[in-house]
């Protein structure tokens, strides 16, 4: 029974970090780009939400300021592209990745200013109490995150595999120059990738501020959310997802069978492990192109 | 306006391109030899430590400028540094002894990582080196039987042949010690990059499909690049050991890894002097936030992540507006004054390239 209650808070939290880890492979799969402020999007979201439900705040019913925090989310993240990052268009990805470290500080900074360091909780209708299932205990709002997370990474997938623009975004990663010839708007289809990663920042965001107090450091989560990305390999959304579940999984067995100490390096272990032997990750994408 | 004409090779590589060169050096040696007496002890502590960052800064700068791997773990290789330095020193070794070898070390140990390091690339490589950061800070808590894990060490007073050298009570002999290992590597770093091995680090940053056609071994020559960067990163966190007094396990987390690169980049990359304007730039930043808070009549209370928030700013509108740092900003003026009425908007345009993926080969 314990190694099934184990399992089953793991899995929970791995959704949440599978869901960060959605939001670095969406923009890596379409404009191949990592974005390292991803951790602190995801703050960034669940802030805007708790800002805008919290009778302390603004108090907005949830149903109400959930969507809307996922818009701002989303419109944050175009601008961003729009602003910034479209600058870099022609530049190392190494630009990027010191771009995106620098636009986290920066986040977390003003997440301090605005909503102080201390920790808050999200008034959330999905912390609302536990269930019992046979003696093992599961929280509503790790339900909520098990099932969001599942049905995003599937429509998410849906979304790059049959829509005219998921493929517009896929090609507009595999050849820029390629897809400008096809008359993809390569600039525009990277601002629309990062406003929907900013949106499921914000989902993330949300569901990891149900399940417990949420401060302006909670981004640094992103690093282990990476791990994750990596240990899928990045530029698969199922990757992403499995990634995180493993990474979820392995962080209480550690901690439960291994001595103390050992258990927070587990995870950075197994990456360090996937990256020597399969350096592109267990859902590897890469292919050599056939002549 | 001035002509630099070139008549053979040994010109083209020597050590200072003319007499006015080694002139402008030669005296800014001079002034920083005798800094301790122009200056009080306080501010005399604040240049050992842009001297010390600058160090840092030249080992990654050796890496990432020169040889174009991105590492975001080299607070690893400065814990290491620091703490084989000072166990050393702990054994009853000499610190003539104990400092070197402590450099040696960390750049065994960096060519070691490396030899998996070395099939990674760009990003990958990014988060490699980010894991192995992390797992510096738990590994210093398990191996508790030497390096006194949370608890911490203290370093113990530098004598070289009876002469006490301590950061407090002679903070002008730490100065000079300090001084004398940053030329050292500085002209160490200079040195290298006139030689085969130096222009193989640049064709490799430049194109390893031209380096390798050009018979340049690449994974030996990116696995030199990480261990002489991280010898020379190992000396400067050695020196940072001295220079804190204690240190634990979090003293060298994975922000000084972040710090180090952003400063870099800040300082400009691929230079010597980007180190050096960098180090200037992270290690006065504090000091100029406190002021200017105490300018504009603020609170004394300190805002968390103040300086970051502000050194991430200052960071992206670089990248956005200066891509080639400091440096590069310096290197324009001055030739826009050398050239004066011939100097072109378009002469520094940077070529832009489209992407391709690294998934599909």
């Amino acid at each position: 029974m314990e190694v099934v209650q184990l399992l089953v808070s793991g899995l929970a939290n791995g959704c949440v970090y599978g869901l960060i880890a959605l939001g670095f492979v969406l923009i890596y799969k379409a404009t191949e780009q990592v974005n390292f402020a991803q951790g602190d999007f995801m703050m960034l979201g669940a802030f805007v939400c708790l800002g805008l439900t919290n009778a302390h705040y603004m108090g907005l019913p949830f149903w109400i300021a959930a969507p809307l925090a996922i818009a701002i989310m989303a419109v944050l993240g175009y601008l961003l592209d729009f602003f910034v990052l479209r600058h870099l268009f022609g530049q190392s990805q190494t630009a990027v990745v010191i771009l995106t470290i620098a636009l986290g500080f920066v986040i977390r900074f003003v997440a301090g200013v605005i909503w102080s360091h201390e920790p808050q909780t999200l008034e959330s209708p999905l912390a609302i109490g536990d269930f019992n299932i046979g003696g093992v205990v599961l929280g509503m709002a790790d339900i909520a995150v098990i099932v969001v997370t599942v049905l995003l990474t599937y429509f998410l997938y849906q979304f790059f595999q049959r829509t005219k623009l998921g493929l517009a975004m896929q090609a507009a990663s595999q050849n820029q120059m390629a897809a400008y010839f096809m008359g993809i708007p390569v600039k525009r289809v990277q601002g629309m990738i990062w406003g929907l990663s900013g949106a499921v920042a914000a989902v993330a965001g949300i569901l990891f501020a149900s399940k417990g107090a949420i401060d302006p450091n909670a981004g640094l989560l992103g690093i282990k959310a990476f791990a994750a990305a990596v240990i899928g390999g990045f530029g698969s959304l199922p990757g992403a997802l499995m990634g995180g579940l493993i990474v979820g999984v392995i962080e209480p067995f550690a901690s439960r069978y291994f001595p103390a100490g050992y258990s927070q390096i587990a995870p950075y272990t197994l990456l360090l492990f996937v990256l020597v032997f399969r350096p592109h990750g267990l859902f590897s994408q890469v292919r050599i192109k056939k002549v | 306006m001035r002509i630099n004409f070139k008549t053979s090779y040994e010109h083209d590589i020597r050590l200072f391109p003319d007499w006015w060169s080694f002139f402008v050096y030669a005296t800014l040696i001079v002034i920083a030899v005798a800094l301790p007496w122009l200056m009080d002890d306080f501010f005399l502590g604040e240049v050992t430590n842009v001297l010390i960052w600058a160090i840092a800064g030249l080992g990654l700068m050796l890496l990432t400028g020169q040889t174009g791997q991105a590492s975001l773990g080299h607070a690893a290789f400065l814990a290491l540094g620091c703490y084989s330095c000072i166990i050393f020193m702990e054994q009853g070794w000499p610190f003539l002894i104990a400092f070197p070898a402590a450099g040696i070390l960390t750049g065994v140990v960096g060519t070691i990582i490396a030899i998996p390091a070395i099939r990674l690339h760009g990003i990958y490589l990014a988060i490699a080196t980010i894991a192995l950061s992390i797992l510096a800070d738990d590994i210093i808590v398990l191996m508790e039987p030497i390096t006194d894990g949370v608890s911490g060490k203290f370093a113990p007073m530098i004598n070289i042949f009876g002469i006490e050298i301590e950061r407090w009570t002679t903070p002008d002999r730490f100065y000079w010690l300090v001084l004398a290992v940053t030329i050292l590597c500085t002209l160490a770093y200079r040195n290298l990059l006139r030689s085969p091995l130096g222009r193989a680090f640049a064709a490799v940053r430049d194109s390893e499909v031209s380096a390798t056609a050009m018979g340049v071994h690449i994974a030996r020559t990116k696995a030199a690049a990480f261990g002489i960067s991280c010898a020379i990163t190992g000396l400067a966190g050695a020196l940072m050991g001295f220079y804190a007094g204690a240190f634990n396990n979090e003293t060298f987390s994975i922000v000084i890894s972040i710090t180090l690169l952003m400063m870099i980049v800040i300082g400009g990359l691929g230079s010597i002097h980007g180190a050096f304007f960098g180090a200037v730039v992270v290690a006065f930043l504090p000091q100029f936030l406190s002021m200017t808070k105490d300018l504009i009549g603020g609170s004394s209370v300190a805002i968390p992540g103040l300086e970051t928030g502000v050194f991430g700013m200052i960071l992206i509108l670089f990248i956005l507006f200066e891509p080639m740092g400091i440096y590069g900003r310096w290197m324009k003026i001055r030739i826009w004054f050398e050239l004066f009425p011939f100097a072109r908007k378009d002469m520094f345009k940077r070529q832009k390239s489209y992407l391709k993926t690294e998934r599909l080969r």
